[in-house]
C-alpha cells in the first residue's frame, strides 16, 4: 500500500491499511481509500461490509487497531474523540433519523449551529441576527420553514431525515458521512434528496454510504464497492456493477 | 451576560412559583410571631417548621430534576449529597455548643469526649465559623459530585448502571457514617443544638428565620435551575437526554455538560440539607440511607419530572400525604408509596404538572385549529405542492 501514501497530502480523508476486530470478527481488514476534497462519494456493499464501521472510525467513536486515518492529509483522526472530530469539520447522519424529538426544529439547528460548544459558552449565549439569518436559509434548503416552530417528534420520516442534514449543514462541516439517507423514503423523497445531496456536495465533501442502486445512479458519482472489511472495487457505478467479484459478492446475491 | 441570563430564566410560571415563595417567605413567619397563639390565623410553630422541612425536600427535588428530568441521569443518591450538606451544617452546630455539652469540654463535642478523644480532628477546624461552614455546605457536595462525575461520566457510564452505582455511593457513605472512628458521632449522629450565629435554635423567631432562609433559598435554587434549562446549555442537556450520540457528533463535549450539572445539582442539595438539619435539630447516617434518595424520585416523578414546577409540587404533596398517612396508618405508608409510584408511572407518566401541561397545550391547539381552519388547508396545499 506503499503508493497510498502519495495521496495523503492532496486528500480530505485519508484511510490507510486501517483494520479493527471485535471479538476476533475482522470488521475492517485493511481497508484503504482517499476522498478528495469537494469530492461526492458514494459507498455500496453487502450487509456486514464494514460501512458503519468505517464512519464509527472517521467519527472517533471506534479506534482502529492498526492504519492511518488522516483528516486534511494532516490531522490524525485516530488521536481525537467524537467531539473533537465534529469540530474539526466532520458531520455525521445516522442510519435511523436522530434528531432531537422535544425539541422544535428551530432548537434543533441553533443547537447544530457551529458556535462555542463549551459549557459556559451556551450557557451565556445569545441567538444574534446573524446566527438567525443561518437558520432561516438552512430552513429554506431543507424545506422545512413552514415547521420550524414544531417539535422534532412530529416531523415524517422523511422531514427527520431531512431536519438531520440540515443540521449538518449547520455544523458547516468540510466534510459529510451520510449512512442510509433515503432508507424508508417514498420514491419522490428518494429524488429530492438526490438533489439536495448533490447541492451540498458543491460547496463540502460528501461521503454517502447507501443500499439504493437506483439512488447511486441517481447520483452518478464514483462509487466504492466494500466487501468483508476492505474494498472491492472502486469506479463509475457502470464500471463498479459490471465487475464480476462485485456481482458475486453483492448484486448477485 | 449574568443579568441576560437571568432575565431569561423568568417566564411566566416560573416568576409566579418564585414570587409566591417570597411572599410565603414573609407571610408565614409573620403570621407566626405577630399573632398571638388564640388567634385563628397564627401559625403554629410545629406547622412552620413541618413546612419548612418540605422546602428543604422540594429543593431536594428540585436538584435531582436537574440531573434527572433535563439531562437524563437517574441518580438513585441524591440524599448523599443532602446529608452531607445537613453534616457540614450540623459541625458548625456542634461547635457552637461549646462547654455547654454534657461533659462540658470547650472545644471536644460530647461524642468525641465519650470515645477518649484528646484533640479535634483536623476536618473539624474551621467548622466554629459560620462563613466556613457555609462554604463546606456547597464544597463538599460539590467536591464528591465532581469527583464521582469526573470517573463516570468520561468512563461514558449511563443508564441503569450510573444508577446503581450513584446507589452505592450513597450506601458506602452510610456505612461510612456508621462508624465511630470516622469521627462524625456515628450511630447517634450530631445533636443537641444550641445556638445558630448567637441565636437560640429552639426559639420560635429562629425558626421563623429558618423557615424563611428555607422559602428563599428554594426561590434562588429555581431562579438559577431555570436560567441553565431555558439557556442554551439547558437545549443541549435536553439534546443529551434525548439522543446522547447525536449531541456528541454535533461537537458538544457531553461529560462536561453532564459534570457541570451534576455538580450544581449536587450543591443545591447540599444547601437543602444544610438548611434542614437545623430545623430538625439532627443528623445522622440514617439520612444516607438509599431508600431516602429513592424517595426523592418518587417526589419528582409524582409533580412531573422535566418541569421546573413539579418536582417542588410532588415533595410537598407527597410529604404532606405521608405526614398524614403515617398519623393514622402507620405500618401501611410504605405500600401506599409504592402504590403512588407504580400508579404514577402507569397512568401518569409525565406527572402532575406534565400531565396538566400537555392537557392545556392540547386545548390551545385545538383552539387555535378552530379558528384558523382555512391556514390550515393553506399550509397543507403548499406541503403538497412540494
Amino acid at each position: 500500500m506503499s503508493d497510498m501514501k502519495t495521496y495523503k497530502p492532496n486528500s480530505l480523508l485519508y484511510l490507510d491499511g486501517v483494520s479493527v476486530s471485535f471479538d476476533g470478527f475482522k470488521a475492517l481488514n485493511s481497508l484503504s481509500f482517499v476522498v478528495e476534497p469537494g469530492e461526492l462519494r458514494a459507498i455500496i456493499g453487502p450487509n456486514g461490509a464494514g460501512k458503519t464501521t468505517m464512519m464509527d472510525i472517521i467519527t472517533g467513536k471506534t479506534r482502529p487497531d492498526s492504519g492511518e486515518v488522516f483528516f486534511n492529509g494532516t490531522v490524525d483522526l485516530t488521536t481525537k474523540d467524537e467531539a473533537d472530530i465534529a469540530q474539526l469539520g466532520i458531520g455525521r447522519k445516522f442510519q435511523k433519523p436522530t434528531v432531537f424529538e422535544s425539541h422544535t426544529v428551530w432548537d434543533n439547528l441553533e443547537l447544530a449551529l457551529n458556535r462555542k460548544r463549551g459549557v459556559f459558552g451556551t450557557l451565556f449565549y445569545n441567538l444574534s441576527g446573524e446566527d438567525k439569518d443561518r437558520i432561516e436559509e438552512i430552513l429554506a434548503t431543507v424545506r422545512l420553514t413552514h415547521r420550524k416552530d414544531d417539535f422534532g417528534a412530529n416531523l415524517s420520516h422523511g422531514q427527520k431525515q431531512w431536519l438531520e442534514i440540515g443540521m449538518l449543514l449547520a455544523q458547516e462541516p468540510q466534510l459529510l458521512l451520510v449512512d442510509e439517507p433515503v432508507a424508508g423514503m417514498t420514491d419522490a423523497e428518494t429524488a429530492e434528496t438526490a438533489i439536495l445531496l448533490r447541492e451540498i456536495a458543491k460547496t463540502r465533501s460528501v461521503v454517502v454510504v447507501e443500499h439504493d442502486m437506483g439512488f447511486i445512479r441517481d447520483l452518478g458519482v464514483k462509487v466504492t464497492c466494500l466487501a468483508e472489511g476492505s474494498v472491492l472495487a472502486e469506479g463509475s457505478i457502470d464500471f463498479v456493477s459490471n465487475d464480476p467479484k462485485v456481482i458475486e459478492n453483492y448484486l448477485g446475491r | 451576560m449574568i443579568t441576560s441570563f437571568l432575565l431569561k430564566s423568568l417566564d411566566r410560571r416560573v416568576s409566579f412559583a418564585i414570587l409566591a415563595l417570597l411572599a410565603i417567605a414573609v407571610i408565614v413567619p409573620v403570621l407566626n410571631l405577630s399573632l398571638s397563639a388564640s388567634n385563628p390565623l397564627q401559625i403554629p410553630t410545629y406547622v412552620m417548621q413541618l413546612f419548612g422541612k418540605y422546602l428543604n425536600y422540594a429543593l431536594l427535588a428540585l436538584a435531582l430534576d436537574l440531573v434527572w428530568g433535563f439531562c437524563g441521569i437517574l441518580s438513585l443518591g441524591h440524599g448523599a449529597f443532602f446529608a452531607l450538606g445537613g453534616y457540614a451544617m450540623g459541625m458548625y452546630l456542634m461547635r457552637q455548643i461549646g462547654s455547654r455539652g454534657s461533659y462540658g469540654d470547650p472545644v471536644l463535642p460530647d461524642f468525641m469526649v465519650f470515645l477518649n478523644w484528646k484533640s479535634l480532628p483536623w476536618f473539624w477546624h474551621g467548622f466554629d465559623m459560620f462563613w466556613f461552614a457555609c462554604i463546606m455546605v456547597l464544597f463538599v457536595p460539590g467536591l464528591l459530585a465532581f469527583i464521582f462525575g469526573w470517573f463516570a461520566f468520561r468512563s461514558r457510564v449511563n443508564g441503569v448502571y450510573l444508577s446503581i452505582i450513584t446507589q452505592a455511593m450513597t450506601y458506602a457513605l452510610m456505612l461510612a457514617f456508621f462508624r465511630n472512628d470516622m469521627g462524625f458521632g456515628g450511630n447517634n449522629g450530631l445533636t443537641d443544638f444550641k445556638d445558630i450565629i448567637g441565636f437560640e435554635v429552639q426559639a420560635d423567631s429562629t425558626r421563623a428565620v429558618l423557615f424563611a432562609a428555607s422559602a428563599i433559598a428554594l426561590a434562588l435554587a429555581l431562579l438559577i435551575a431555570s436560567g441553565i434549562v431555558r439557556s442554551k446549555a439547558g437545549k443541549v442537556l435536553v439534546g443529551i437526554r434525548d439522543a446522547e450520540s447525536r449531541t456528541r457528533f454535533l461537537g458538544y463535549r457531553v461529560e462536561n455538560y453532564k459534570l457541570f450539572t451534576f455538580v450544581v445539582s449536587a450543591m443545591m442539595a447540599g444547601v437543602a440539607g444544610a438548611l434542614y438539619v437545623p430545623q430538625v435539630g439532627i443528623i445522622n447516617p440514617g439520612e444516607f440511607a438509599p431508600g431516602n434518595s429513592i424517595e426523592v424520585v418518587i417526589w419528582t416523578a409524582v409533580g412531573g419530572r422535566g418541569t421546573l414546577i413539579g418536582p417542588i409540587l410532588g415533595a410537598i404533596l407527597v410529604n404532606g400525604g405521608k405526614t398524614i398517612f403515617t398519623g393514622i396508618w402507620p405500618e401501611f405508608w410504605l405500600f401506599a408509596l409504592g402504590a403512588l409510584f407504580v400508579a404514577v408511572t402507569l397512568f401518569l407518566p409525565k406527572g402532575i404538572v406534565g400531565t396538566v401541561a400537555e392537557f392545556m397545550a392540547k386545548r390551545k391547539a385545538k383552539a387555535a385549529g378552530a379558528d384558523k381552519p382555512a391556514e390550515a388547508t393553506g399550509a397543507e396545499q403548499a406541503e403538497a405542492a412540494q
